[in-house]
């Protein structure tokens, strides 16, 4: 029986609530995340998201470079390289708390992949799904996946040059790639304006999940509308970069 | 931390190399010859019951008996016999007749078939010897370097290779990255660093960036097939049509031959890094001879194509990094340089602080410029490039036996240099870890049963970057069995993938709604079973008792050889005449003594007999001590004395000085 049953990727996230704190295996002090504050040994992994990973709460609008100097400052101490001599147990938990860190910190630091994830933590299982769609579609080389409606028409003009392009003899070539280049600059700009747009929805979320970390009321239909806006916007940012991928594809021929 | 020795090890397609720290820096360990460099040739000597030549001492057999020796094993390890076709034609390697579809490759070597893996383990024993002998201890654990491009298949192929020589490999790690450790070890703190390592069979090309002793690999990309073996075997190719052409010879029909021509070509090749033009002259068969002249510009034009390979490579690694900027398209008359030209688009590099040259073919002055053009920087040559990266090897090594001073802030964080995915339906592949994510690294994936009850559940996982399974890497077909029974499509097994930090990859699999977890039996598509690789081991073990033996009488005979000769300087000269006449007659009935055990060749006898004839003359070294130096030095024996006679230093880890320390 083959992979055809392949259901997935799995959502990286363990049952919430389980991340308690226990005493340090090791010395029996108060046992941090990863690794203990008073002896320093490594601890086996607690369950937990990415964010708690990092001991963020789940807020979009990431300081890039204060995430890089954690990641580097966490993998000084968890990487196995730093648990070589130690116990087979504390070599194994140095293993997979390093895995963790590693995909926890490729998965933040991209804006569109934190977007995803974070939609995945909520429950949105929509955006993993239009995620597999475009894959397929990237690979088949069909369109499954609609067209965003204020970029219908420009990327039917798209298609239409790309085709052309495709087939021009070669000699004809210098007056679509220049025809090519200009759509590119153009999707470009608006992969920069969806990109702004992101953003901003991102501080739309970031402030409502400050409001229900201060204790004030958290309404459900808030809380759907902002993700549903997410969705959204990372749809169109997925498109419009598919768009970008497509164009550069048939200029390097 | 005495006995606690872990060396690192540059296993290379054309030299291999161990080294170790020493204090704040790494230092290569040498070879009994003296030499640093052990070319990574084999040969089976079939007279002397099947022993093994390793090195040097190898090389006569290429030319002499051709089927009993082999050089470039780095090629097919961790390969398959359908990919290793190309390589049949262009290198003498002789396949195993009874090599079975589907098995692991074997070669013949003179009566004996071995994998690449066991090839490579004779490589790693000698290494291992060599630093035993420089530790005067034994040596168990050792790092070992892969090119960074290397697939699963290839490193685990490399780390069957390490057991099988009885070595522990505490960590593979990549050459680039290794060769980075070694630079940034008296360097830089911070930066982007790019390395470009063009070694005997394989390129590589790392894009790193150094955050306080941290080195992070950004990127990496290469060709585990293209190295300088390319370039030997392009002037192969054209010598053999040349001297057909010119003097209807074909030298393919002459054992020996074309080796012989190999190596003057290769010689021809290094001697064009130094000089504009070099002369051939080979003795040819039919009393002829092939007298030609190469100029510096010719090799270059010639080599060119092979030097392009290296340029898709760079690129696609520095846009992974995120460090290729778009260039407008030059006007029609200005060239962009071979460097510049990648398919259409003309690109530069962005800010990159240091290159770093790596591997015997970097020496080549157009690949230099070829790396200046393209990162637009002038490469770092300081450090050897044929050392380099074992010394890098050294400093992980220390890094894992818990640091020291010079490394204790000094960590890598490598990546994989290949995406990982599983065949799905219609065999397209769902890439599950991307290529160029910092490792160890891991992915989540659930699957789920198609019929009623079903207990077995297959994955195939392919490497590479290709949509298509069959155009990728071929892993292993991993089986997950002990699924409970249920309906179709009701189980979830929760299968976890993680690529450990030394590249390869390990499966875990639960069935969540039992809790159970489910047994995993593992078919590498190019590899050994744990089984073959544990009875690799086990024949290796007996093999090493008998070298081991081997090596004593051998070590045995040379000290004997190198007393004796001492001696006779020694009776030439001025000290002879002031010792007694009884001690005269002593030390000659010891020689006497001493050369009929060399006569008889057997470990014990030679032994004694030499530690017997040492006492006798120990005296007379301190004559000939004074009669040299100034200062009086007790203790000193023959061969240092008879040594400081003749102007030599005496030299350390002398076999000599072993006898002296056990003696006492």
């Amino acid at each position: 029986m083959t992979a055809k049953f392949h259901a997935g990727p799995a959502i990286p996230v363990l049952p919430a609530g389980a991340a308690e704190t226990m005493p340090c295996w090791s010395c029996g002090d108060m046992r941090a995340e990863h690794f203990c504050h008073s002896c320093g040994k490594v601890q086996p992994p607690a369950p937990a998201d990415y964010f708690s990973f990092f001991g963020l709460p789940r807020q979009l609008d990431l300081d890039g470079a204060a995430l890089e100097r954690e990641m580097l400052a966490l993998s000084r101490r968890l990487h196995p390289d730093r648990w070589a001599r130690a116990s087979v147990r504390e070599q194994e938990w140095a293993l997979e708390q390093s895995s963790l860190l590693n995909d926890a910190y490729r998965t933040l630091r991209d804006p569109v992949l934190r977007t995803e994830y974070l939609l995945r933590l909520e429950g949105i299982k929509a955006a993993q799904m239009s995620q597999q769609a475009t894959e397929e579609a990237r690979i088949t080389g069909s369109k499954k996946q609609a067209a965003p409606p204020e970029l219908l028409e420009e990327v039917f003009d798209l298609h239409e040059q790309l085709e052309e392009f495709r087939r021009a003899p070669a000699g004809a070539e210098p007056a679509g790639r220049e025809g090519l280049e200009a759509a590119r600059r153009n999707f470009e700009h608006k992969l920069d304006g969806i990109t702004a747009e992101m953003k901003s929805c991102w501080r739309e979320w970031d402030a409502y999940i400050a409001r229900t970390a201060a204790g004030e009321a958290a309404p459900q239909p808030e809380r759907l509308r902002l993700l549903r806006g997410l969705l959204d916007i990372l749809n169109r940012h997925r498109y419009a970069s598919h768009l970008l991928e497509e164009i550069a594809g048939a200029l390097s021929g | 931390m005495a006995n606690h020795r872990v060396v690192g090890i540059d296993l290379g397609t054309t030299n291999s190399l161990v080294a170790c720290m020493q204090g704040e820096k790494p230092v290569i360990i040498p070879g009994e010859d003296g030499a640093n460099l052990l070319p990574s040739l084999v040969a089976v000597d079939g007279e002397r019951g099947a022993r093994i030549v390793v090195g040097n001492a190898a090389r006569r057999y290429l030319i002499e008996a051709p089927g009993h020796a082999v050089y470039s094993v780095k090629r097919l390890m961790g390969r398959g016999i359908e990919d290793i076709a190309e390589e049949l034609k262009l290198f003498p390697f002789r396949v195993a007749e009874d090599l079975a579809p589907g098995e692991v490759l074997r070669l013949r070597l003179g009566d004996h078939t071995f994998t690449p893996s066991e090839i490579s383990a004779f490589i790693l024993r000698q290494l291992k010897r060599n630093a035993e002998r420089y530790f005067n201890a034994p040596v168990r654990e050792a790092v070992i370097t892969v090119p960074a491009y290397f697939n699963d298949a290839q490193r685990q192929a490399t780390k069957d290779a390490g057991r099988i020589a009885g070595l522990e490999v505490l960590r593979l790690v990549n050459e680039p990255t290794a060769a980075s450790l070694a630079y940034g070890l008296d360097q830089r703190k911070h930066g982007t660093i790019a390395v470009y390592d063009l070694g005997g069979g394989t390129f590589d090309i790392s894009v790193l960036r150094l955050h306080d002793g941290i080195f992070e690999v950004i990127a990496t990309n290469g060709d585990t097939h293209l190295g300088g073996d390319d370039i030997d075997n392009l002037l192969l190719t054209i010598a053999l049509d040349d001297i057909r052409g010119s003097l209807g010879i074909d030298l393919r029909r002459y054992a020996g031959a074309v080796p012989a021509l190999r190596r003057q070509l290769i010689d021809a090749k290094h001697a064009l890094s130094a000089q504009d033009s070099v002369q051939l002259d080979l003795e040819l068969p039919e009393e002829r001879r092939y007298c030609r002249a190469i100029t510096r510009a010719q090799f270059e034009q010639l080599i060119a194509p092979i030097l392009q390979r290296t340029v898709g490579p760079c690129h696609q690694a520095l846009r992974d990094a995120g460090l290729l900027l778009p260039q407008p398209p030059p006007p029609a008359e200005a060239e962009a340089g071979a460097a510049g030209r990648d398919g259409d688009a003309a690109w530069a590099p962005g800010p990159i602080d240091e290159v770093v040259l790596v591997g015997g073919s970097t020496r080549i002055p157009r690949v230099r410029r070829l790396v200046r053009e393209l990162f637009g920087r002038e490469p770092h040559c300081e450090l050897n490039p044929d050392e380099v990266v074992a010394l890098g090897a050294a400093v992980q090594a220390n890094i894992l036996s818990g640091g020291s001073p010079a490394t204790q802030d000094m960590l890598l964080l490598d990546v994989t240099p290949l995406s990982l995915g599983i065949e799905n339906l219609g065999g397209v592949v769902a890439r599950i870890i991307h290529r160029n994510s910092t490792i160890p690294a891991s992915a989540t994936e659930y699957f789920t049963t198609g019929v009623d009850g079903q207990t077995n559940v297959a994955i195939h996982v392919v490497q590479g970057e290709r949509e298509l399974a069959k155009d990728c890497r071929s892993l292993a077909r991993f089986d997950l069995q002990g699924i409970p029974p249920l309906p179709a499509g009701m189980a979830r097994i929760e299968v976890k993938f993680l690529i450990d930090a030394n590249g390869i990859l390990h499966i875990s699999a639960r069935e969540q709604r039992s809790g159970k977890q489910a047994e995993i039996q593992v078919q590498p598509s190019y590899g050994l079973s744990s089984e073959q690789v544990e009875s690799m081991v086990l024949a290796s073990y007996e093999a090493a008792e008998e070298d081991f033996e081997q090596r004593l009488l051998i070590e045995a005979r040379l000290e004997a050889e190198t007393i004796l000769r001492a001696l006779q300087k020694g009776k030439a000269g001025a000290a002879w005449d002031r010792i007694s006449p009884l001690e005269r007659a002593r030390i000659q009935e010891r020689e006497q003594a001493l050369r009929s055990a060399v006569k008889q060749d057997e470990f014990p006898a030679i032994r004694g007999a030499t530690q017997e004839l040492n006492q006798a003359t120990l005296r007379l070294a301190e004559v000939m001590m004074d009669e040299a130096v100034a200062s009086a030095l007790k203790g000193k024996t023959m061969a240092a004395a008879a040594a400081e006679q003749a102007g030599e230093a005496p030299v350390a880890g002398h076999a000599f000085a072993k006898a002296e320390i056990e003696s006492s």
